[in-house]
């Protein structure tokens, strides 16, 4: 390939008019929109398929939706879920729930935020919110503890059948009402 | 009857307190105005708008730890930071800031300048050349190849400029008869502005001072990209901040001169500001009217800096001496052919 070697004027050769351009391109952008975000006042906006901090989730009955099942804890590829499964006692109302998690700790410092807990979870228990700055000084801060992720998660709005009857519901029983995206 | 002497120290303090200040707060324009520039916010969290970032800049650098390195020539290494603020500082002296401040009780008016010499422009050569002493000592003295080379870089360059510099300006004096910078400003308050009629000297000035005082395009002895930090790259705390400051101090004095020798020191071309003042008030808006225009100035080199990227070493030099000392010396020989004829 050939490469153009214009003829400069007099003019070019003194890189004066290139020089007033820049001058006055550099100018322009003085008054311009900045881009910058003033970060921990203005925040990102985030949108519905974030994968941010998971944590769990109630149902709007308050209770908790997770039955240990442990399935999330296999399927976390950096091994940061730990669930200490519990029977439910035979008298709690909604005994028909056999499990429930005694404690459910997630290790942020491991955590890689995949989403394959909240994908693999069979009772729509476990979410990844939109929290991203997830910070602390110690180590022992950043175990998040089922009180602390059920904090997070907050109230999921919608019902499952689980409470109320054992294995499939009776053909007279009202339909499921439709889930809710979160 | 307050003595001349004290006067004088009244008036030093009052011109390094207030040119300290504007030094400090030009390298927060600098920041501000290179972020605007580049479709940013700048420094915004120290104090509203970032107003006090000066005041912690210079808190971190007293606190900082000052590394010695421990292969330096230390007499030189503590040396050179000392002697590249203090020529900037000492020029300022033969600047006017004003016409003269006519205060109550004083037998004479207090002259705007501090020392009033009759060889003004020359003691501005003779001192602010020493500032490459700064550099090449601290180039050498930190025994290490990045400011070695900054500091060979630094002398060439300021030698070859200086020339420039020494002569784009002897038609200014040509024109006005006098070395004296009271008597250039009093001349282009009665006359014209010198950038009218001496353009070509304004500009060769404006370009060469941009080289004196290391400033983009011509930043070579500190050249970050190629040279790391070049002649300051050892140094830390105060005497970096020492070198930061000798710069801005450098680029406040060249405006100075600038506006003192081109743009018409503290006069404005129309009715109570072309002549030296006859009240308080008036003096003082004199200063206030220098000031501004050297702040027209200090954006204009921060302006230049975020544009131009660095030319070539040889361009330069070629620059310098193909170029500039060529064209000086014709715009000498044409005034002086212009004056004579004029003269007759």
């Amino acid at each position: 390939m050939q490469v153009k070697r214009p003829k400069l004027t007099i003019l070019e050769r003194t890189y004066l008019p290139q020089i007033l351009h820049g001058l006055w391109l550099t100018l322009k952008h003085i008054p311009r929109r900045k881009f910058t975000r003033r970060y921990p006042e203005e925040k990102p906006p985030l949108y519905g398929a974030y994968r941010g901090a998971p944590t769990l989730v109630k149902d709007p009955e308050g209770r908790v939706k997770c039955v240990s099942c442990q399935l999330c804890e296999f399927v976390c590829p950096p091994k940061a879920i730990r669930i200490t499964p519990t029977a439910r006692p035979d008298d709690a109302p909604d005994a028909n729930v056999e499990k429930e998690p005694q404690d459910f700790v997630i290790d942020m410092l491991r955590c890689i935020y995949c989403g394959y807990c909240e994908e693999v979870c069979p009772e729509e228990a476990i979410f990844l919110k939109q929290d991203f700055a997830i910070a602390g000084y110690t180590r022992e801060e950043l175990q998040f503890h089922k009180e602390k992720l059920l904090e997070l998660g907050g109230v999921q709005p919608d019902s499952i059948w689980k409470w109320k009857f054992k294995g499939a519901p009776p053909p007279d029983a009202p339909d499921a009402p439709k889930r809710v995206a979160k | 009857m307050i003595p001349l002497l004290l006067i004088h120290l009244i008036k030093i303090a009052c011109v390094i307190g207030v040119m300290l200040t504007i030094v400090a707060y030009t390298v927060l324009a600098e920041r501000k105005i290179c972020a605007w520039m580049q479709d940013r916010i700048g420094p915004n969290r120290v104090g509203p708008l970032g107003l006090l970032q000066p005041l912690a800049d210079g808190l971190k650098f007293v606190f900082k730890e000052d590394v010695l390195p421990h292969n330096v020539n230390k007499v030189y290494f503590t040396l050179a930071p000392m002697l590249s603020v203090i020529p900037a500082l000492i020029t300022i002296a033969v600047v006017p800031w004003g016409s003269q401040l006519i205060i109550p009780g004083l037998a004479q008016p207090v002259k705007g300048v501090i020392a009033d010499l009759n060889v003004g422009i020359l003691f501005v050569f003779a001192i602010s050349s020493l500032g490459v002493y700064g550099i090449v000592l601290a180039g050498w003295a930190s025994n290490s190849k990045y400011p070695f080379l900054g500091g060979v870089r630094s002398s060439a360059q300021m030698i070859s400029y200086e020339v420039c510099l020494g002569l784009s300006v002897v038609p200014v004096f040509m024109q006005v008869g006098s070395l004296n910078l009271t008597n250039v400003v009093e001349y282009q308050a009665h006359h014209i502005w010198l950038v009218l009629t001496q353009p070509l000297s304004c500009f060769i000035f404006i370009v060469s001072s941009f080289a004196e005082t290391n400033r983009l395009p011509f930043d070579f002895p500190e050249a970050e990209q190629e040279l790391v930090g070049g002649y300051h790259t050892e140094y830390s705390s105060m005497k970096f901040a020492m070198f930061f400051m000798g710069e801005y101090a450098a680029m406040f004095v060249a405006s100075a001169l600038m506006v003192t020798l081109f743009f018409g020191g503290w006069s404005l071309p129309f009715a109570p500001f072309n002549a030296p003042a006859q009240t308080l008030g008036i003096g003082v808006a004199h200063i206030g009217i220098f000031l501004a225009k050297v702040c027209c100035f200090l954006f204009f080199y921060i302006w230049v800096r975020w544009t131009i990227p660095r030319f070539r070493y040889d361009q330069l030099m070629a620059l310098g001496w193909k170029v500039f000392i060529p064209l000086t010396l014709l715009n000498i020989f044409v005034c002086g052919v212009v004056l004579a004829a004029m003269a007759k």
